[in-house]
């Protein structure tokens, strides 16, 4: 009954789904690892480095999941969507050969130092590793989202003969979503691995165990939440101001529009809504009166007509309008519900609250940031959706449909390895859940020897030893 | 404009050469360690052999990821049809090195070390297995259409030649595995590993002797390049030195030398690898479609060439910075 399409696509929609469950926390974790170790190197406060120490065992399980999980990605391009590959290989290879080259391999060549190199270099040099790899997960972001976002919104040439011809390179890495795109993943890496961090160490204190050395680390994430939250609302903002210009489709789907409203009127906003793709319309829904024009334009009249689902012809329009329209809310939900947890916890932190000895009063507040841990990542997964399911029926919009883009194999094929990926990245996912809990119950080690910092040789003489079993991150914890 | 035409994809043709031929060694080692690892049989070895790799598998991994962009980015035709046509042994590497990366990451806390080392040992395994077919597959050639779509069935990469370049590359994998652990370990597991690069310096031998027999008498257009001058007298050094080269290796290790196994072992593997090259050279899909048919527009090419070329020399400065930072044995101690 399944088609190659059908399997290819949900293999490819898995695969997506789990792989960033990982990069998206190392790539915001790494930077609060390089703030973590600034500020050791500049106070030589023993808590930083212990705060690097810590958090650097669950960024290394995640990173290795990430990478082992992100491999079949690179290839299923060619696998599964082999005509797709040729159509686009011009513009999107080059971008996953400099992700490749520039990213990965930046990453990979110094996470090596940065995790078994305390004690054989330098502390700056490990800092500069540290840096490095922060850096190079952050550069793999920005590739990745311009080409994603190039598929949103294809610029640059133009399709010829069925392949799509490059005139201007910098044209295509500049298309119209990808600034936007690229800060909003940005900072949903970040919030999505403050709020882990948070919800970790508020569990920590609420157990009542190193409560000074979490309350720490939850007024780092504070700080910065304090900056990203709102941030985030607002770049989320103009993203969806970006879709309404440029995929009048996937905004329609989003907000389970079916009629069009025109310009010079007020157009009620959709808060919550059941709809019904077979009857074209919402069997129940409730509104926000004038809505949409405020959300749009602030300001209650619509400039410019918003168009309805039904002016498309249905093949030309996303389906499964109810998950987009709900993943959309729930996305934007989490995005509110941070920036309100942000400010209660702002204002607890200025009554002076948040401090060891008081800290622990404050119950609910810490519940709320160990409720609030997993959302980041709902809120990543939820913007994806509305971003590669609203995108349909278009593989690359407007220019290449996902039907023709996948390629001729058996399908029985394709289920096969769904299945096997099924298989496997369930496996990824529990043990990385049962494997984080052991390092979070086990906790930090405050009692490890500080690495030398003055007149510290820049590269050890001696070669190294490494001892089994011990992998020298942990080598004295 | 001809000229430039011809000369951007044969450059491509190289730095892609350039970049499977650092995965094949570097990750070649870790995959050889990892096959090794199945036969050995007490905790501590296995985990001396896993310890050896911490810290580089990762970036070795890397390179075929490198590899792979460059592909799709300077071949799309050629990445879309041979990716699509290998499909079953391209998702069996995939899993063999899912298994493998899960299994550093796991094993660490793990109390139950056994299935992770499995998981590290048949990973490694299966992953090598993949890249035997689909090596097998590419010099043997790929069913494609005049626009060189893929054609063929989804098995058409097993047969019995594909078996013996799999096999042979397992061999290689072993060979250069146990090198690098003689440079890494020392005492009695170093002994071990003495004599299994023996063994497989002799069985990969054999292998690449067969190959290089068969491949002229199955693959007409490989023949019909290979035995007319100037390659023809290539195409004949080839095997005389790497018979050579074993020699050497088998003699260096006969003297238990440490370091120059592995630097024998690492030319053997360019020699087989060029010897390869100039099979398949200027088909990408063997014996199909050519590197100019396949490749991407002229100015993808060079927007490549100035975005990832210049990087080569610091991808491979920071990769050998990182093997100074961390030279030298692992030791054994005791645990109680
Ligand atoms: C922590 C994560 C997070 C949070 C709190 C938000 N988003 Fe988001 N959103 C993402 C994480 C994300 C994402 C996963 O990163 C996406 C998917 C693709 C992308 O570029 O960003 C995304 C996509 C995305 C899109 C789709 C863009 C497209 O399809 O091209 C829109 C319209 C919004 N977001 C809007 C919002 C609004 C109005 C938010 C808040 C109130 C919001 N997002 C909060
Ligand atoms: C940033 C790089 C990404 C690229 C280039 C990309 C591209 C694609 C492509 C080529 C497909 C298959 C063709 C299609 O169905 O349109 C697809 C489908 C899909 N992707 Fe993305 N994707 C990316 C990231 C993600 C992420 C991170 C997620 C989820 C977390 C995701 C979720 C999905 C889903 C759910 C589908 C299936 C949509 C459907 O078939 O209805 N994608 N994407
Ligand atoms: C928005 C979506 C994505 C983001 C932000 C992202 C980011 C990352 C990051 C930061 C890593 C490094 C590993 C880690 O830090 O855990 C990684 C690994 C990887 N990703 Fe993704 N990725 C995304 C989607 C994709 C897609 C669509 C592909 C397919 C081409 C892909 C291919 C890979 C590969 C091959 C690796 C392993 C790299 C290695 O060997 O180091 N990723 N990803």
């Amino acid at each position: 009954m399944l088609d190659t399409v059908s399997l290819s696509r949900m293999q490819f929609a898995l695969t997506a789904i789990f792989h960033m469950l990982w990069p998206v926390l190392t790539t915001g974790m790494a930077i609060y690892l390089v703030v973590v170790e600034g500020l050791w190197l500049k106070t030589r406060n023993p808590d930083y480095y212990y705060h690097a120490r810590f958090w650097s065992k669950l960024y290394v399980l995640n990173f290795g999941i990430g990478v082992a999980s992100g491999l079949p990605m690179e290839f299923q391009f060619g696998t599964n969507w082999a005509p797709f590959s040729e159509a686009v290989g011009d513009f999107f290879g080059s971008i996953l050969g400099f992700e490749g080259a520039m990213a990965f391999m930046l990453e990979a060549g110094f996470l090596g130092i940065m995790l078994f190199g305390w004690g054989r270099v330098h502390p700056v040099i490990h800092y500069l590793a540290t840096i490095m790899v922060a850096f190079g997960a952050n550069l793999s972001t920005f590739w990745i989202l311009v080409a994603n976002s190039w598929l949103q919104t294809p610029a640059g040439g133009e399709m010829v003969n069925g392949k799509f011809i490059v005139s201007d390179y910098f044209q295509a890495i500049l298309n119209p979503f990808m600034v936007r795109s690229v800060a909003h993943m940005f900072l949903a890496t970040l919030e999505t691995s403050l709020f882990v961090i948070g919800g970790i160490s508020a569990w920590y204190i609420l157990k009542n165990r190193n409560v000074a050395f979490f309350t720490r680390s939850l007024q780092i994430v504070l700080a910065a939440a304090i900056a990203v939250t709102p941030l985030q609302i607002f770049v989320g903002h103009l993203s969806a101001e970006q879709v309404y210009e440029y995929q009048p489709t996937k905004l329609a789907a989003m907000e389970a529009k079916w009629e069009t409203s025109p310009a010079g009127q007020p157009a009620d906003w959709s808060l919550l809504a059941i709809p019904d793709e077979k009857g074209e319309r919402n069997k129940w829904e409730l509104n926000v009166p004038q809505g949409l024009g405020y959300i749009l334009e602030f300001k209650p009249k619509l400039s410019a007509p918003v168009l309805g689902l039904k002016e498309w012809p249905r093949e030309n329009r996303p389906k499964m309008v109810g998950l987009i329209y709900y993943s959309f809310r729930i996305m934007s939900g989490i995005g509110f519900f941070f920036a309100a947890l942000m400010g209660l916890s702002a204002v607890q932190w200025l009554r002076g609250k948040l401090v060891a000895g008081a800290i622990e009063q404050q119950k609910l507040l810490l519940l709320s940031w160990i409720f609030a841990a997993p959302l980041g990542y709902i809120a990543v997964e939820s913007g994806w959706i509305v971003r590669c399911v609203g995108r349909q029926p278009w593989a690359m919009y407007n220019q290449i449909r996902t039907a023709d883009a996948a390629s001729v194999i058996p399908a029985e094929t394709v289920l096969g390895s769904l299945l096997a990926f099924a298989g496997v990245y369930s496996l990824l996912f529990v043990m990385t859940l049962y494997f984080g809990s052991r390092i979070i119950q086990a906790g930090p080690n405050l009692e490890m020897a500080l690495p030398q910092l003055d007149n510290a040789p820049s590269v050890k003489e001696e070669p190294a030893e490494l001892l089994p079993d011990q992998r020298p991150a942990e080598a004295n914890q | 404009m001809n000229a430039l035409l011809h000369f951007l994809p044969q450059v491509w043709f190289v730095i892609l050469g350039l970049f499977l031929f650092l995965y094949i060694m570097l990750d070649g080692f870790d995959l050889g360690v990892g096959i090794l690892s199945l036969t050995s049989s007490d905790e501590k070895r296995r985990s001396i052999l896993m310890t050896s790799l911490g810290n580089v598998w990762d970036a070795n991994e890397t390179w075929l990821v490198v590899m792979a962009g460059a592909l799709f980015g300077a071949f799309p035709l050629a990445y879309g049809t041979i990716l699509s046509a290998l499909y079953i042994p391209i998702f069996m590497m995939i899993f063999g090195l899912i298994f493998r990366a899960i299994a550093f990451e796991f094993r660490e806390h793990s109390d139950r070390k056994t299935l992770w080392n499995l998981s590290f040992g048949v990973g490694s395994f299966l992953a090598a297995l993949g890249q035997g077919f689909a090596l097998g597959s590419v010099i043997e050639g790929i069913s494609v259409d005049a626009l060189g779509h893929f054609t063929g069935g989804m098995w058409d990469w097993l047969d019995w030649r594909s078996i013996l370049v799999t096999l042979t590359l397992i061999q290689g994998y072993v060979l250069i595995g146990s090198t690098y652990l003689i440079l890494k370990t020392e005492g009695e597991l170093q002994e071990t590993h003495f004599r299994t690069a023996k063994i497989a310096a002799v069985t990969t031998l054999v292998g690449a002797i067969l190959i290089t027999i068969v491949t002229p008498v199955f693959y007409v257009a490989a023949r019909e390049r290979l035995f007319s001058p100037p390659l023809l007298y290539v195409f004949s050094a080839i095997p005389l030195l790497g018979v050579g080269l074993v020699g050497l290796l088998l003699r260096s290790l006969g003297r238990r030398e440490e370091r120059t196994p592995f630097v024998w072992t690492i030319l053997i593997f360019l020699l087989t690898f060029l010897g390869l090259g100039l099979i398949v050279f200027p088909y990408i899909i063997p014996t199909e479609i050519t590197i100019y048919q396949a490749a991407a527009s002229p100015s993808a090419l060079v927007f490549m060439i100035i975005f990832v070329g210049f990087l080569i020399p610091i991808m491979l400065f920071y990769n050998i910075y990182q093997y100074v930072v961390f030279r030298g044995k692992v030791k054994v101690v005791e645990h109680d």
